[in-house]
């Protein structure tokens, strides 16, 4: 406690102070009373005003809460509603990000035709048309459709009410990790974005569960790191299984990744409240809202408007000048090779001993500000030190991954890392902000960047030791 | 005297007394969980744990061990 | 006994300075403030967006609104800013919701509180209108999700409501924006035309009510007791933490210093983590 309070010059503190004795041999006793005297008024006043209908008093569990916290059917529901949303998400989005990027890549065409009419110098064309345009019409081609999908399937659920019965169903895990179920919810917000995610931690009463909350909600993939799982996760099941399947292997695949991803929130959780977050005792008081029909309209609407175009922004503002930047540094050059390349050499070794390789993880570095960058930065790099190639299928992007000498392994390794790694920087300042505290910003860094690094070097070390690869 | 996590889904009590602490004490009862109110055990999670209570018209999730530690007036 | 609640003394620019503080208000002089408080998942948001026309997102669980949200909407020619405070079940619990909905109501002084009550759950929502009315006389109550109570086959009689609460009552569904205008008059009358309101007390039980006519005396001398209900102050040192206590003690000592720093209110929030 602060000691301000033994400062004589407050009469206020002084009164405190010397009331002290008298809250103290109390106990509980002053502070109950006074709660339970509020409510003895309240109570009074509502049953004065409200009258309930004996008839329509429903007294029973509802049907669909009866359903969704079974014994049999409450878990698998979960994992069928997790699955489920993903494959409509893939399935659906696959033609229309086709017809966008096809339409994107053509109308580059006709800008790079505009730029040579106009005789613009070629390093304008670069920046301009190779750099911001292509890099934004890549985010916006692989982004928008999956999130205009994925954001209402999932705003649907949220109205409803379901999510606080996912934090009611998976608290006895939580529990377990000594942590707060309402961690759940946290971590439903870090799907959309894990800067939302950390401030909603709000939520959890006691500091340490909330402090273990900001320090895991990155191993949820926001909606930035989702294409690239997307789009990796489908390049690598597309010729393992008969078409009519492959979405759905696709999802599964997803689903899978997402449940390592929260078991490592519970691991993670584990280990920290058996460590540097010691201390009280863990507890859960949640409210089950009554699930509520969703207003489709409303629905559709708001996570368009609010979660769809707002992400998308957020996107493109951060890529278009990334854009600009990786073209300029791909074009600069030190002697034989540009800076990218330079770069990409430099972090090679390491890279390799983690399965990956110099290109990916400089990518994944300078997409610190926003992880949706991480896959155009990389497209980028790629092409700069060989031929100038258009992607506008997944396949074609298939193509550039295996001409660079990407196998299975490698594919494993950046679903891991970027399930896994730092935070970006939104979300770390955001950690910043709510813990106040350098120490355990670093930590909301230092911890994913450790995990990512270790699981990518045994799964590495590992399967070559197998022969595996 | 029976305590809150030995009720069965579906049947009512009074709230007699708390036996917990700190601020989970003020959360419980600033949801109306406090002696002479009514309570009505809803159902556990699949797991068991959490359960489910009714208490003044709204629905809270309470662990195993926290109910444990209310004891109650069966009606 | 004499009770006189949130007299508001302070000049208007410190109260904007701590606004601005507390809540990145931006200052503006003729806009009135009006703070939303509730429990969670009452359709607060909702009824929040649904005055502002702000298309935020809201979800069906507890908890949703986590940052703070403001908007601002016209009414009769004025100006309101809404602030929408995290939902909570009570003021009394040292949470970091609570303290940041507690500061703002009891520092950031709004021009009026909306208070929004369940009326599936009406006892349980009266427990944080009847704390809110020791601090505040400024405030009106309405009685949101009114469809659901007909589903539910309860019905609430709100001019009995209004009559036991002294304070402007309203009906409202904010999902089907029914009562929003409503809403808009109180708050008007209120915030702007300062009609007189006479807030329930909370009637104490003998133990307590007879220590805070103990305490009484000797805290209607203070400064603090010009700012705030003294049998309000009585309660809180009987049953607050030091750090609160520390922080009224602050407030009233910046109100009464004209030329208070940005960094003596930047302390009045402390509700980070420690």
């Amino acid at each position: 406690m602060r000691t301000a309070l033994n400062k004589p010059a407050d009469p206020l503190s002084q009164i405190y102070a010397d009331l002290e004795p008298l809250r103290h041999t109390s106990g509980h006793q002053l502070a109950d009373r006074m709660v339970a005297d509020i409510f003895a008024n309240a109570h009074l006043i509502a049953s004065q005003v409200i009258q309930q209908d004996p008839l329509r008093n429903p007294r029973r569990r509802s049907r669909l809460d009866q359903l969704t916290a079974s014994r049999l059917f409450g878990y698998p529901l979960m994992l069928l509603l997790l699955v489920g949303i993903f494959w409509l998400t893939i399935s659906g989005s696959n033609l229309p990000s086709e017809m966008l990027s096809r339409f994107f890549f053509r109308f580059q065409d006709i800008l790079s035709q505009w730029f040579q009419a106009g005789g613009a110098p070629l390093w304008l064309h670069g920046i301009l048309v190779l750099g911001i345009y292509r890099t934004s019409a890549w985010v916006i081609s692989v982004m928008l459709p999956p999130m205009a999908i994925f954001f209402p399937l999932f705003t649907l659920l949220e109205d409803l009410g379901y999510l606080p019965r996912i934090a009611f169903n998976l608290d006895s895990l939580f529990k377990k990790a000594n942590a707060c179920g309402k961690q759940c919810l946290t971590m439903c917000m870090g799907f959309g974005c894990n800067a939302a995610g950390v401030v909603s931690s709000r939520i959890i009463d006691s500091p340490r569960e909330r402090l273990i909350a900001i320090l895991t909600n990155n191993f949820v993939p926001c909606n930035g790191r989702f294409p690239t799982l997307i789009a990796i996760t489908a390049i690598f099941t597309a010729g393992s299984a008969a078409f009519a399947w492959r979405h759905l292997l696709t999802a599964a695949a997803i689903a899978l990744v997402i449940c390592l991803g929260i078991a490592f929130t519970f691991a993670v959780s584990w280990g920290l409240s058996r460590t540097l977050l010691k201390g009280e005792p863990s507890s859960l008081v949640l409210e089950l809202p009554p699930y509520r029909l969703p207003k489709f309209g409303a629905v559709l609407y708001r996570s368009l408007i609010d979660r769809t175009f707002f992400v998308l922004r957020r996107a493109v503002v951060v890529a278009a000048p990334a854009g600009a930047v990786i073209w300029a540094l791909s074009n600069i050059y030190l002697g034989e090779l540009n800076l990218i390349a330079h770069g990409a050499a430099f972090l090679e070794p390491l890279a390799r001993l983690i399965g990956l390789d110099g290109f990916i993880l400089m990518a994944f570095i300078l997409g610190l500000p926003a992880n949706e960058i991480v896959i155009p930065i990389l497209l980028m790099s790629y092409l700069s030190t060989g031929s100038m190639l258009e992607i506008d299928s997944l396949a074609e992007l298939g193509t550039i991954l295996f001409a660079h000498g990407w196998t299975w392994l490698t594919a494993v390794n950046v679903l891991l890392f970027s399930l896994l790694h730092w935070p970006c920087s939104t979300a770390l300042l955001s950690a910043y902000k709510e813990t106040g505290s350098k120490k355990w910003t670093l930590l909301a860094f230092a911890i994913p960047t450790f995990i990512a690094f270790s699981v990518c070097f045994f799964v590495t070390q590992a399967a070559r030791l197998l022969g595996w690869a | 005297m029976a305590t809150l996590s030995s009720l069965k889904a579906g049947t009512q009590a009074t709230v007699a007394s708390l036996s917990i602490e700190g601020l989970l004490r003020r959360r419980i009862l600033d949801l109306g969980i406090i002696p002479g109110a009514n309570i009505r055990c809803i159902g556990p999670a699949p797991s068991g744990d959490p359960i489910a209570y009714e208490i003044r018209g709204s629905v809270i999730a309470l662990r195993l061990e926290d109910a444990g530690k209310i004891t109650v007036q069966l009606i | 006994m004499n009770i006189t609640i949130g007299k508001r003394r302070h000049s208007p620019s410190f109260n904007e300075h701590i606004r601005k503080h507390f809540f990145h208000l931006p200052l503006k002089n003729d806009q009135a403030v009006v703070a939303i408080a509730g429990n969670p998942n009452v359709g607060k948001s909702t009824l929040f967006n649904a005055l502002t026309g702000l298309r935020q997102h809201t979800g069906n669980w507890p908890g949703k609104t986590v940052d703070r949200a403001q908007g601002a909407f016209l009414f009769r020619e004025k100006s309101f800013l809404l602030v929408d405070l995290p939902g909570t079940y009570s003021l009394l619990a040292h949470s970091a919701e609570e303290e940041i909905a507690r500061d703002f109501i009891c520092f950031g002084q709004p021009d009026a509180m909306l208070v929004i009550l369940d009326a599936t759950a009406l006892e349980r929502s009266l427990n944080l209108a009847l704390q809110i009315m020791e601090i505040t006389s400024r405030m009106v109550v309405c009685v949101n999700l009114m469809d659901e109570a007909g589903k539910k086959g309860i019905t609430v009689n709100i001019p009995l409501l209004e009559k036991d609460l002294g304070v402007p009552v309203i009906p409202t569904t904010a999902r089907n924006g029914k009562g929003l205008k409503e809403v808009q008059t109180a708050l008007y009358e209120i915030a702007v035309q300062q009609r007189p309101t006479a807030p329930k007390q909370v009637r104490y039980s003998a133990e307590i009510e007879g220590l805070i006519q103990e305490l009484l005396p000797r805290l209607q001398t203070l400064p603090a007791a010009s700012f705030f209900n003294s049998k309000w102050l009585a309660l809180r040192l009987l049953d607050s933490h030091p750090p609160f206590v520390e922080n009224i003690s602050r407030f009233v000592r910046l109100q009464n210093a004209p030329t208070a720093t940005y960094q003596e209110v930047e302390k009045l929030h402390a509700y980070r983590l420690e």
